[in-house]
């Protein structure tokens, strides 16, 4: 017999007990679905978390000012003071293996259009903090080097700002006040959503460091600035780039060999790291959940089996009579049992996929099915076919063909 | 009805297509060792149809199994168209169920989910051939048996003498020179067995089909030519049908 004539065979004993078939194969179908379905909102998490993480910066530092012991011995905590300065970020700059180094100067201020008023945060940034930032605009454009030199007054706006100050107008080309001075409205930021510290990412104004510091936002002392971030080249640089940053600023501020740094950086790939962890963690588990309800579904498969060679004695008798080998009914059963799992498969991934479709609409969680995801459950679907259906079709193959025909 | 001048002297000449020298088969249950044959010296030649008797217990049927390669004796020896089947794998069996016997069953024996037509094409997908040859060649059997109309009618969807006849169109498909056939009238009227033991005797004498037929029907036996009558698991008789008084 050839692989055609046993497929067809495996249908037709299939359709022998259509009610019974289809119970065995509901099992499959729960199993495959459920990996499928968790394997994909797992992925879709995970996909969430990175975006999430990469809108904060890849490979990034952030130098704060830090912790300071004065001579009356108060200790300052972080952020107490400011002592960094712009010429720390230009220093800072000429370090090996770093990208981009951005200065930020921050404060919150209520804020006019000429239809509503808003409080939130204006940063003062160069260009450089786009760049870190991989951040893009959704309308307008992004500020560079030109307006910084010019000193220009125009804004890009964050998707809550620009929600808040101008509804559903877009503010492209608006006029925004900070401080009773007006800022042209140049971009608006694309969607990001809160970071992973749970504040809003798109509730900010960021407007030119130059216009900032000479026009809206008073400092410490000329040249001072909020904090620093500094971008490595790659993951595998952060080490050196911490060391390198560390030592440059000490020498910067003249800290002697016995005192603690006046700045504390911190490293967010720890904070990425931990996510994605949490991410693949959560993954796992999913999938985990997923592959038990798919092993029950193989166990039933295999009960079945059984059941099915023991009803079906008689017939592995008759076919043994006519010249069927033990290969020939080893294949038919195994067969039926890979037919049973693959088209419970094919109906467990087209579940999964439904159910992705209704998580997406009802959830805030945009979920997708990976390719990945369906091959390895069809793989795995027929793989328990394979396994579980073997030791059925064992069974049956090894009857003596006597007793199998005089089986009532 | 049954020519039977001559026990096919001229046939014996020839090498016989099976020969059993001294088989015994013994069930073991438990500490406990049953023999059922004790001993069988049998020769059939090419072209006899024989009736094999015995009460129930004499071990016929078991002698069926053992002739059909369905069981194997636990010593003695047994060659079946040259081959010495004693030392044949469990593949080579099968081979020689498909190749060279045609079973015919007291029930039957059809798969009962398979058109008529599939349970005759059956030993041929074994043998190998694909769907459409097979198909063809079982359209052909059921044809000469009167059965062509209702080649895809299931089996319980016809009378019992024509599932026989069906089940004999299975058997020959292969074109085996030897068809075993396991009281193939005892689930059938009287009209009906005429019909299928006649259907027999036309086998045997026009294609030369070599047939063993179990019964413990006088009726049945007389259609054969020679008879073989066990009794505990011994052959007591061997010879011509019309000698053995019935």
């Amino acid at each position: 017999m050839n692989f055609t004539q046993i497929a067809l065979e495996a249908f037709r004993a299939m359709g022998m007990n259509k009610l019974r078939t289809s119970l065995t194969m509901l099992g499959i179908i729960i199993g495959v679905g459920a990996v499928v379905m968790m394997l994909a909102i797992g992925e879709s998490v995970r996909t969430d978390i990175n975006q999430r993480i990469a809108s904060m910066g890849s490979n990034l530092f952030i130098i704060f000012p830090g912790s300071q012991t004065s001579s009356g011995g108060v200790r300052v905590g972080r952020g107490g003071m400011q002592n960094l300065t712009e010429g720390d970020a230009q220093a800072l700059q000429r370090l090996e293996n770093v990208d981009y180094v951005a200065p930020v100067i921050q404060r919150g201020f209520q804020v006019q259009s000429g239809f509503s008023n808003w409080n939130t945060m204006v940063y003062g940034v160069t260009p450089e903090f786009f760049s870190i930032k991989a951040w893009d605009t959704s309308s307008g454009s992004l500020f560079g080097e030109m307006e910084i030199r010019s000193i220009s007054r125009v804004a890009v706006i964050g998707q809550s700002v620009a929600t808040n100050l101008f509804g559903d107008f877009d503010p492209v080309g608006q006029t925004i006040r900070i401080q009773n001075r007006p800022f042209e409205v140049i971009g608006v930021l694309a969607d990001k959503g809160s970071d992973l510290g749970g504040s809003d990412q798109d509730d900010s104004i960021y407007i030119p460091m130059s216009t900032a510091r000479q026009q809206v936002i008073r400092q410490w002392f000329p040249g001072s600035v909020n904090y620093i971030m500094v971008q490595a080249q790659s993951a595998r640089t952060m080490a050196d780039v911490k060391y390198d940053l560390t030592q440059t600023m000490r020498v910067r501020h003249r800290i002697r060999e016995d005192q603690e740094d006046d700045f504390t950086v911190r490293d967010l790939s720890a904070i990425a790291e931990a996510a994605a962890g949490i991410a693949t963690g959560l993954t796992l588990l999913l999938g985990a959940i997923g592959s038990i309800s798919l092993l029950v579904g193989g166990i039933g498969i295999m009960n079945i089996m059984l059941v099915s060679v023991t009803e079906r004695t008689r017939e592995i008798g008759i076919r043994m009579a006519l010249g069927a080998r033990r290969s020939d009914v080893l294949f038919q059963f195994l067969t039926e049992a890979i037919v049973i799992c693959v088209c419970g498969g094919a109906a467990g991934v087209a579940l999964a996929y439904l159910g992705t479709v209704a998580i997406s609409k009802f959830s805030p969680l945009q979920v997708g099915m990976s390719a990945f995801g369906i091959v390895l459950a069809f793989g795995f679907s027929a793989a328990i076919g394979i396994f579980f259906g073997f030791y059925p079709a064992k069974r049956a193959s090894s009857l003596k063909p006597v007793d199998a025909l005089r089986y009532e | 009805m049954t020519s039977v001048t001559s026990v096919a002297a001229p046939v014996l000449a020839a090498a016989p297509l099976l020969k059993l020298r001294g088989v015994r088969k013994s069930y073991v249950t438990g500490d406990i060792e049953t023999p059922v044959l004790k001993g069988i010296d049998l020769e059939i030649g090419r072209g006899e149809f024989v009736a094999i008797m015995g009460q129930s217990g004499s071990g016929k049927s078991t002698l069926m199994n053992i002739l059909g390669c369905l069981d194997t004796p636990t010593s003695g020896e047994y060659s079946l168209d040259g081959h010495e089947v004693a030392t044949l794998r469990d593949d080579d069996l099968a081979r020689v169920r498909n190749r060279t016997i045609g079973f015919v069953f007291q029930g039957f024996n059809l798969l009962k989910r398979m058109p008529l037509i599939d349970n005759v094409a059956l030993p041929l997908l074994y043998a190998g051939l694909d769907r459409a040859q097979s198909r063809t060649r079982a359209q052909v059997r059921l044809e000469q048996t009167g059965l062509g109309p209702y080649a895809f009618r299931l089996p319980n969807q016809i009378s019992g003498g024509q599932q026989q006849r069906v089940a004999i169109s299975r058997a020959l498909v292969n074109d085996p020179p030897l068809i075993l056939a396991d009281e193939p009238t005892g689930n059938l009227d009287t009209q009906t067995s005429v019909e299928i033991l006649n259907l027999f005797t036309e086998l045997n004498r026009s294609q030369g089909i070599t047939l063993l037929v179990v019964t413990h029907e006088p009726d049945v036996a007389r259609h054969a030519n020679r008879l073989v009558r066990l009794k505990d698991g011994l052959v007591t008789y061997d010879g011509p049908v019309e000698d053995a008084h019935l």
